[in-house]
């Protein structure tokens, strides 16, 4: 039984080399070459991709990208520890109806979530319309960073709350209590023994809003108006103007920075459960 | 007690910032005039537009098309692979199981030109085909995700003993091992169709002939410009999330009820 069993994964095997491996090659291959791959005899490789990468001005893209990630991660963080608190140490029947409320949001459409700040924040939009009814000079709110680190927030904040519910609601409450038998007062407690215990989630919770953050590039399209590139906007744009050699170089970058900013955070999460919470 | 009034009022304005967007929405697809700042009466007109809107309808027919036959196929596979899987040495499957991640953790857009590059070196037009060969391909691991976990905690022995008394391997898969993962397989299932339904990054690269899905179409519209055809949309996709919850919430009352009257 358990030797036929494992020809069952047999098919999988195959599709993975054909839709995940294959094309990772591909892109890989088209980073290496000039032009076409098409014909073996023409192929010729090259290193100039990754050359014309690291020169300044796309060195500055992928520092603008990492920049406006991780500032949107530390508010995800800052904003949503709080609320993942507040819900763990609510009773029991108004538990399930926050954690509700909070992911419902979720559900819809991310395109839509996005679109409904363009209506907001744009020239002839609610806030604008509001100040000129007003009397008051209006405001430029869309299509800058702002903008973008906003939709950011709003759309991934989600991701940081769940982990650290989960974690902070399955923390055994009698390490709390000790720590305040013992004389620590709340913030001591919170610094000694609440957050420490409740790292897994946030680290779960960071790479869960930068992975997405950094590799959007739908939120800085819309409401960064495409003004500054960020490294996903640039992949678009080259692969949308035909440039699938330089393009693919940019692709494996990013690639790099995902899986290495994955393994380092993965060090750091312990038990592994904290983003179990999600499903 | 001033504590829990701060925590009250922090909660209320954190669901203000998550729910005022969409209400915004809501309320301007009621508008009749198209400007933001002036409320020209209440009207009905949007969705009128919207239900003659080509473009919206066939993005919603191959939407729901694609979710449901990905999510159906990537559940075929994924489970079959799973079972596989489980039956592995810890080498192989260690192996299987990162490659399996891949498309998890890198990144949609680079998942998504990685298949564009594929398809279009294979000679595959860009189109329908592509678009569901795409969302098997990412829905399968996650199917794979949620049904593993369910055979580990399965006792091992049962299955054996199935086998014992005479069941043909596929007799005991149906009687014995499947209903023992069937939530895992739903988990799955219902995963790899939401992602499906919401995604838009994927699609953008490896779609074309004409083939959108809603997203696509809200992605172009979003770039001309606002268009109260589009409040329309997000009200109407808002109530089927709502009305979907409010089903799947009522489902779940009525089993524990159903259990309990069973367990006494």
């Amino acid at each position: 039984m358990k030797n036929k069993a494992k020809l069952l994964t047999y098919p999988y095997i195959v599709w993975m080399g054909l839709f995940i491996i294959l094309p990772v090659l591909l892109v890989f291959l088209y980073s290496i070459t000039f032009n076409e791959i098409n014909n073996i005899k023409t192929i010729s490789f090259t290193i100039n991709n990754y050359k014309m990468f690291f020169t300044p001005v796309y060195i500055q893209v992928t520092l603008r990208s990492i920049y406006l990630a991780a500032l949107s991660t530390i508010i995800c963080l800052a904003l949503g520890y709080p609320i993942a608190m507040i819900i763990a140490n609510s009773k029991m029947t108004s538990k399930s109806i926050l954690l509700l409320l909070f992911i419902l949001p979720m559900w819809m459409n991310m395109l839509l979530r996005t679109y409904a700040w363009m209506t907001i924040l744009g020239n002839n939009g609610l806030i604008n319309t509001l100040l000129a009814n007003l009397g008051l000079p209006t405001l430029n709110l869309l299509y800058n960073n702002g903008a973008v680190i906003l939709g950011m927030v709003y759309n991934f904040i989600p991701f940081m709350v769940l982990p650290i519910y989960t974690t902070l609601s399955k923390m055994d409450n009698s390490l709390i209590e000790v720590s305040e038998d013992l004389g620590a007062n709340k913030v001591q407690t919170f610094i000694k023994v609440i957050f420490p215990l409740s790292l897994p989630g946030v680290i779960s919770g960071i790479i869960m809003v930068f992975m997405p953050a950094v590799s959007s590039f739908v939120i800085p399209k819309l409401l960064g108006g495409g003004k500054d590139a960020l490294i996903g906007t640039l992949i678009e744009k080259l692969f949308s103007l035909g440039d699938w050699n330089f393009g693919s170089a940019v692709s494996i970058v990013m690639m790099f920075i995902i899986l290495l900013s994955m393994a380092v955070m993965n060090r750091f999460d312990v038990d592994k459960e904290g983003g179990a919470g999600l499903w | 007690m001033v504590k829990r009034y701060i925590s009250k009022f922090y909660m209320i304005l954190m669901f203000i910032f998550l729910y005022a967007p969409i209400a915004v929405l809501a309320v301007y697809s009621f508008n009749s005039s198209k400007s933001r700042g002036a409320w020209g009466g209440f009207t009905l007109k949007w969705y009128v537009e919207l239900f003659n809107d080509r473009d919206i309808k066939s993005a919603l027919y191959y939407t729901i098309l694609v979710a449901l036959l990905s999510a159906l196929i990537s559940t075929i596979i994924g489970t079959i692979s799973a079972i596989g899987i489980h039956n592995m040495k810890h080498k192989q499957k260690a192996l299987i199981l990162n490659i399996n991640y891949l498309p998890i953790l890198n990144p949609d857009i680079v998942t998504g030109i990685a298949l564009m590059i594929l398809y279009l070196s294979l000679n595959l037009k860009l189109g329908f085909l592509t678009m569901l060969l795409s969302h098997i391909t990412f829905g399968i691991p996650y199917v794979i995700l949620a049904v593993l976990p369910k055979l580990k905690q399965m006792n091992k022995h049962i299955t054996e003993a199935a086998l014992d008394l005479g069941a043909t391997p596929l007799y005991a898969l149906r009687k014995v091992l499947l209903p023992q993962i069937k939530p895992g397989i739903i988990t799955g299932f219902l995963i790899a169709f939401t992602l499906s339904i919401d995604d838009f990054v994927i699609s953008f690269f490896t779609t074309g002939s004409g083939v959108n899905n809603l997203s696509m179409v809200i992605y172009s519209m979003a770039r001309r410009g606002i268009k109260p055809t589009i409040n329309a949309l997000s009200t109407l996709m808002l109530a089927v999330v709502l009305g979907l919850l409010l089903l799947i919430n009522k489902r779940s009352s009525f089993d524990k009820k159903h259990v309990k009257k069973v367990g006494k």
